[in-house]
């Protein structure tokens, strides 16, 4: 019978069991509920082994790249290792600070060993007395440094921190990588949209340039939403990068401001959707304010997208002090 | 005899369903406003699981976990019209598949089951 491993234990699975029974039987804790691979609460990583295609069903690309699989109805036909998600924390530094806007900062980190990872995925950031955040990540792995852009949140602990006192060289620690909101190679052809508002920015600009470097060659639109103009922090970085790369759009938005300004004028969602009214075949990226994100998930599904081809990130902010 | 499930084409005719019918139901004045604000990818997966149990597929929800999953909707005011118009976007998304009508209706029959629970009565 196959043999399951989880965190350094070892059990033999009963034939034909899954491997959330396996685990379950022997007193292992794992989330689960609908038992029938359908609600994912059940997911584990695949460290090694083969896991059924049968339990990858339903599970988008970034999830099925990354090793994931639904352990209730994966019965395994050779032994695994699993594991649930999540890391431990490694130590970094402050290697840059630099205010992009009034209320962005570029926050550039040293690892003391190269971090793996997928662009657009997040980190925790850990200051030494344990305040922790998760920020997406901007810049590409291979990188020298890893690079968040902050917003200043009213009363925020860790930008409060990071806009007035933090200097480089401080050291802190990071944890993850995680998220499932990053580039999948495979389909070069296949048409980009990525929207986002203010720092949904960041993990955007490292998909796109993720795409970029792998080869993509279909069209790549990213649409960067701000209240007002001054919000439309890159904006240089980026009208750069569409002039050295024919298959990248760069669309600025904002929701106040004219168009004088070079930006386009409205809401995010409905500028997005107005322009590309038909988006069979396309894939979307979706970053930033939770309540905004919701909202064009469900506007590129209606325009045609499937499901299994929109990533989304909702920041959730920390509740205020 | 296949089950209905089989006959169906199992997973992969779930798999077919689920987006066409989804936006159906999202586009759908008399019911999409219960859908605002929900998370689409949780939402997608759990109208993959109702798509399941409705083609007599593997599951394993009960009328109590359907009785939950809607209580705050019937608190909104969930009610039979509106049961009725996800049936009538179910069955439009079988015909547009190509379905077979008296699959169709045994399908049909199976949401209908499930109407009592929705509704918490």
């Amino acid at each position: 019978m196959p043999v399951v491993r989880y965190c350094g234990a070892a059990f033999e699975a009963a034939p034909g069991e899954a491997v959330l029974d396996t685990l379950l039987r022997n007193g292992v804790i794992v989330p689960n509920s609908c038992r029938a691979g359908v609600c994912q609460s059940c997911l584990l990583r695949a460290a090694e082994g083969a896991v059924p295609d049968d339990s990858r069903r339903g599970l988008g690309a970034a999830l099925v790249e990354q090793g994931y699989f639904l352990s209730c109805v994966c019965r395994p036909s050779g032994d695994l290792a699993v594991e649930p998600a999540g890391g431990l924390e490694t130590p970094a530094t402050i290697a840059e600070l630099d205010r992009l806007s009034p209320t962005v900062i570029r926050v550039r980190l040293r690892m003391a060993e190269p971090l793996v990872y997928r662009a657009g995925q997040y980190i925790t950031l850990h200051r030494a007395d344990g305040l922790a955040r998760s920020y997406s990540l901007a810049s590409l792995p291979g990188e020298d440094t890893l690079e968040l852009h902050v917003r200043r949140a009213p009363q925020g602990k860790m930008s409060g921190w990071l806009f007035d006192q933090a200097r480089a060289g401080e050291p802190v620690s990071i944890r993850g990588p995680a998220g499932a909101c990053f580039y999948t190679a495979g389909r070069p052809e296949q048409p980009l949209l990525l929207a986002g508002t203010g720092t949904g920015l960041a993990p955007l600009i490292g998909i796109c340039r993720d795409a970029l470097r792998t080869g993509h060659t279909g069209p790549v639109h990213l649409y960067h939403g701000a209240l007002r103009p001054d919000g439309l922090y890159l904006a240089d970085v980026l009208r750069a990068l569409a002039a050295g790369h024919s298959a990248f759009h760069y669309h600025p938005v904002v929701l106040e401001g004219d168009e004088a300004s070079g930006a386009l004028v409205g809401a995010l969602d409905k500028t997005v959707v107005n322009r590309h009214p038909k988006l069979a075949g396309w894939r979307g990226f979706v970053c930033g304010d939770p309540s905004i994100v919701r909202l064009l998930q469900k506007k590129l599904f209606l325009a045609g997208m499937a499901s299994s081809d929109i990533a989304a990130d909702a920041f959730v902010e920390a509740p205020a002090p | 005899m296949n089950s209905l499930y089989e006959q169906l084409g199992g997973q992969a005719a779930v798999d077919a369903a689920v987006d066409i019918f989804y936006r159906k139901v999202l586009s759908d004045d008399r019911i999409s406003h219960f859908f605002d604000g929900v998370d689409m990818q949780r939402q997608a997966a759990k109208q993959k699981a109702f798509l399941t149990v409705a083609f007599g597929g593997p599951n394993n929800y009960s009328g109590q976990d359907m009785r939950n999953g809607h209580a705050h909707l019937v608190a909104r005011g969930l009610n039979d019209s509106h049961f009725d118009a996800v049936a009538s976007n179910l069955s439009d998304t079988l015909r547009e598949l190509g379905v077979a009508e008296n699959l169709i209706s045994q399908v049909l029959a199976i949401a209908e089951s499930t109407r009592n629970d929705v509704l918490g009565r």
